[in-house]
């Protein structure tokens, strides 16, 4: 309620941001960036191994780069595009008009960042977060342990103090790409005797360190983008940890509610074309040009309903912590609707696909391309925390109910 | 345009709420309905709604009103439905005065809107003739007579018809049923001969008329907007309706919520506070997500209309859908948890649920806004 009456002067110098933005993207973006992804391996994750599938990923890539766009919200010095708020919101809107890809997908942009700008002392952001920005570094999470899933906070992988180092030993799980990782984010337990929440600390080190070791686990959906993860005495700078020793919980909660708004936007949403028309390729349509499947078609049109009032709601909680009006528990209602909103989507997909789409192995269905999809999804309520998980927060948290 | 309200929206909806809360909250319903109120609602209410400034909220300042937009108008609409408060606002204020302003001639617009903004006129939209909101099939009849029209069928669900002062009247100068082309809105005076005003007693308690049209008499200069091309006319003017209604459900739903998450930390059974209980808790979760997200997808709506009328019919659609589903949910979640309690008439939360079915009904229902939006989508 605050900022939202913006002068004339401010909206006019917007109105300048967002033409001289638009002119240019449509000079920079190449056609073949201004659709979405088809595939994991189209999508740019950078890293010291990193290379492009493309030669307009590369270069739509380094354009951005170049602008600081790859994180226009963080500030110059950390290689960022220090735009505002407002401006923030005018070029996602605008790449959005044309349909352009993200040019960088980064766990460092998009929980790491957040947590080292809130958190971190002076030389660990300006070691990691131009690194970041840049697609020099890619980052993983140790978070999940074998038993330490949706009870993240009682995680047992161990930092013991050796002069100016920790020796790290345990195993973590559901470790998205850390075959691929150069660096981890880590929650370890540095004080075994305290309460489960405060001998926790938030540490950083180098996947190539001694004693780190991965192993990439078979999902149902085919493919493995997560591994389990292991350290055998694994040697870390004390001058690694992020925030002070023993309160990395307050980091992790921070860097989740990232997470969470980061998989509630996982969804397609708004792009590529309508359901009803995919749906519409293999069922057909009646002489009105309605699907020829009154019950899918009304299934279909309540998701629409709802995947639009979610984008407004997504919106709003933008505008909303704009205006320090937001509450920082949000992000896991939000991160409960959108994962559930996507499996409906997946659902639909697979019903409009019928026979089509149960096709696991050929060219025709590029490799089982939407039953991959779809089993891949039902991750989305479990990663990041479990639907249950969110609803008891949002109880707790925002309701303020008793004893949750 | 950012999804908050503005200081001065904010402003407005603390003096709307300070006003509502204070001088009709639920109990005020309920004496209307108890004492069998002829008027259905407070003249005096009415009188302080022009005094400051909300009869004529959407009417432009040149007759006399505030010239604000549909977002101010969803803020007041949002507090009538935290306390149910009967009252002309929707009918007149909102659907009427839009339809005279975006429709009117400049005859019309001077004779009426300044009445609407002062207060001493009412104003209501007939529209609907069948139990379910299906404009396009209109088909009372108007057919030319002499320099004007006569008019014969019926409307049902026409709101503060018994008490309207003018009624605005859609009607068929040609075509059939079912066809855009050929309808026609028609200013009425609801004293003229031939017409015949039925109250209708409704679950909620709140206004509404059955109007029978008998050959009913009006001359070429009641004509609002252009003769046989009404369709587009009134796509904005039921939008305008329909945005201030999900703003009303939103209002409603929030507040049933709020009141039955109290009920949830005051309650004991078994020993606990049944707030403690995670099958409730995960339900009002769930509740509180589905009211946050629906308020969103209003407010979208709202600023999509104070744009371009023209162009809000899609955010229109999906936030009145998403109003009846959730205000649905709210209100049987409300009184679930409340469990006998709230079975109660000496319980206001029944009050809420009956409103809604209400609201739900008004200017189509859910099933009707995600029809028009998978039409619009092309499948």
């Amino acid at each position: 309620m605050t900022d939202s009456k913006t002068s004339d002067s401010e909206s006019a110098d917007l109105e300048t941001f967002r033409n001289e933005t638009r002119a240019w993207l449509e000079a920079n973006c190449p056609p073949e960036m201004r659709k979405p992804a088809t595939s994991d391996a189209d999508v740019f994750w950078g890293g010291r191994n990193a290379k492009f599938s493309s030669e307009p990923q590369r270069i739509w890539f380094e354009r951005m780069r170049d602008k600081g766009w790859t994180v226009p919200d963080w500030p110059k010095e950390y290689g960022g595009g220090g735009l505002s708020a407002a401006e923030h919101k005018v070029l996602r809107a605008e790449m959005a008009r044309i349909g352009a890809r993200p040019p960088l997908s980064s766990f460092g942009i998009w929980m790491l960042g957040p947590a080292l700008l809130k958190y971190g002392n002076d030389a660990q952001k300006k070691e990691h977060l131009p690194k970041i920005a840049a697609g020099e570094i890619r980052w993983c999470q140790g978070y999940s342990e074998p038993n330490a899933g949706s009870d993240l906070a009682s995680l047992q992988t161990r930092a013991e103090s050796d002069g100016d180092d920790f020796i790290i030993n345990g195993q973590k799980i559901w470790t998205s790409y850390a075959n691929y990782a150069d660096w981890i984010f880590c929650l370890v337990r540095t004080d075994p005797t305290a309460k489960k929440h405060d001998g926790i600390s938030f540490i950083l080190f180098d996947m190539t360190s001694k004693g780190v070791s991965t192993k990439p686990i078979l999902l149902i959906s085919g493919y493995s983008p997560f591994c389990e993860t292991f350290f055998d005495n694994v040697r870390v700078p004390k001058a690694n940890v992020v925030g002070q020793i023993n309160r990395g919980w307050d980091v992790a909660k921070y860097l989740l509610q990232h997470e969470r708004a980061m998989i509630s936007g996982m969804g397609e949403r708004g792009v590529g074309r309508p359901l009803g028309q995919i749906a519409a390729d293999t069922i057909g349509t009646d002489g009105q040009g309605k699907l020829d499947d009154a019950m899918l078609r009304g299934q279909i049109a309540r998701f629409d309903v709802d995947e639009a009032a979610l984008a407004a709601c997504a919106e709003r909680a933008v505008d909303l912590a704009k205006a320090g009006q937001a509450h920082p528990a949000f992000s896991s209602a939000m991160k409960y609707y959108g994962t559930e909103l996507n499996k409906r989507r997946h659902e639909i997909l697979m019903s409009a696909g019928g026979v089509d789409a149960l096709e696991w192995e050929s060219e025709r269905s590029r490799q089982g391309a939407r039953p991959r999809a779809w089993l891949r999804t039902k991750a989305n309520s479990i990663e990041g925390g479990t639907s249950e998980v969110m609803l008891g927060i949002v109880a707790k948290r925002i309701l303020d109910l008793p004893g949750a | 345009m950012a999804l908050v309200l503005t200081e001065e929206q904010s402003m407005l909806r603390d003096s709307a709420r300070g006003l509502i809360s204070d001088k009709a909250p639920v109990s005020h319903l309920r004496h209307l309905r108890d004492s069998k109120d002829p008027t259905g609602f407070s003249k005096e209410l009415w009188h302080s709604f022009a005094e400051m400034g909300f009869a004529g909220l959407l009417v432009p300042e040149e007759f006399g009103g505030s010239g604000l937009g549909y977002v101010e108008a969803g803020i007041i609409m949002e507090e009538i439905g935290r306390t149910l408060m009967p009252s002309p606002f929707l009918a007149t204020s909102v659907v009427a005065a839009s339809a005279l302003g975006r429709g009117g001639n400049a005859a019309q617009k001077s004779e009426y809107l300044s009445r609407i903004a002062s207060g001493s006129l009412l104003a209501t939209l007939a529209i609907d003739e069948g139990a379910k909101h299906r404009p396009l099939q209109t088909s009372l009849q108007a057919v030319r007579a002499g320099n004007g029209f006569k008019l014969s069928g019926a409307k049902a669900l026409v709101v503060d018809g018994h008490v309207a002062d003018l009624l605005i009247v859609a009607a068929r100068t040609a075509g059939a049923a079912g066809e855009r082309e050929g309808l026609t809105l028609f200013l009425v005076d609801p004293k003229a001969k031939g017409v015949a005003i039925e109250r209708t007693i409704m679950v909620d308690a709140h206004n509404a008329a059955r109007i029978e049209f008998a050959n009913v008499e009006v001359d070429a200069d009641s004509v609002l907007g252009e003769v046989d091309q009404a369709a587009g006319l009134l796509d904005g003017v039921l939008d305008i309706g329909r945005g201030a209604v999900a703003a009303e459900m939103v209002g409603l739903s929030d507040e049933v919520f709020g009141r039955t998450v109290e009920y949830l930390k005051s309650r004991k059974q078994f020993g606990k506070l049944i707030g403690e209980f995670q099958a409730l808790q995960h339900r009002a979760a769930e509740l509180y997500i589905d009211i946050e997200i629906t308020r969103a997808a209003t407010m979208k709506a709202l600023q999509a209309l104070d744009a371009d009328v023209a162009k809000a019919a899609s955010a229109v659609a999906v936030a009145k859908a998403r109003a009846g589903t959730t205000a649905t949910r709210a209100v049987q979640e409300g009184v679930q948890m409340h469990g006998g309690m709230g079975m109660t008439d000496q319980f206001d939360i029944g009050f809420f649920m009956k409103r809604a079915r209400v609201c739900e009904e008004l200017f189509g229902d859910a099933n009707y806004h995600t029809e028009q939006l998978a039409r619009s989508r092309g499948y």
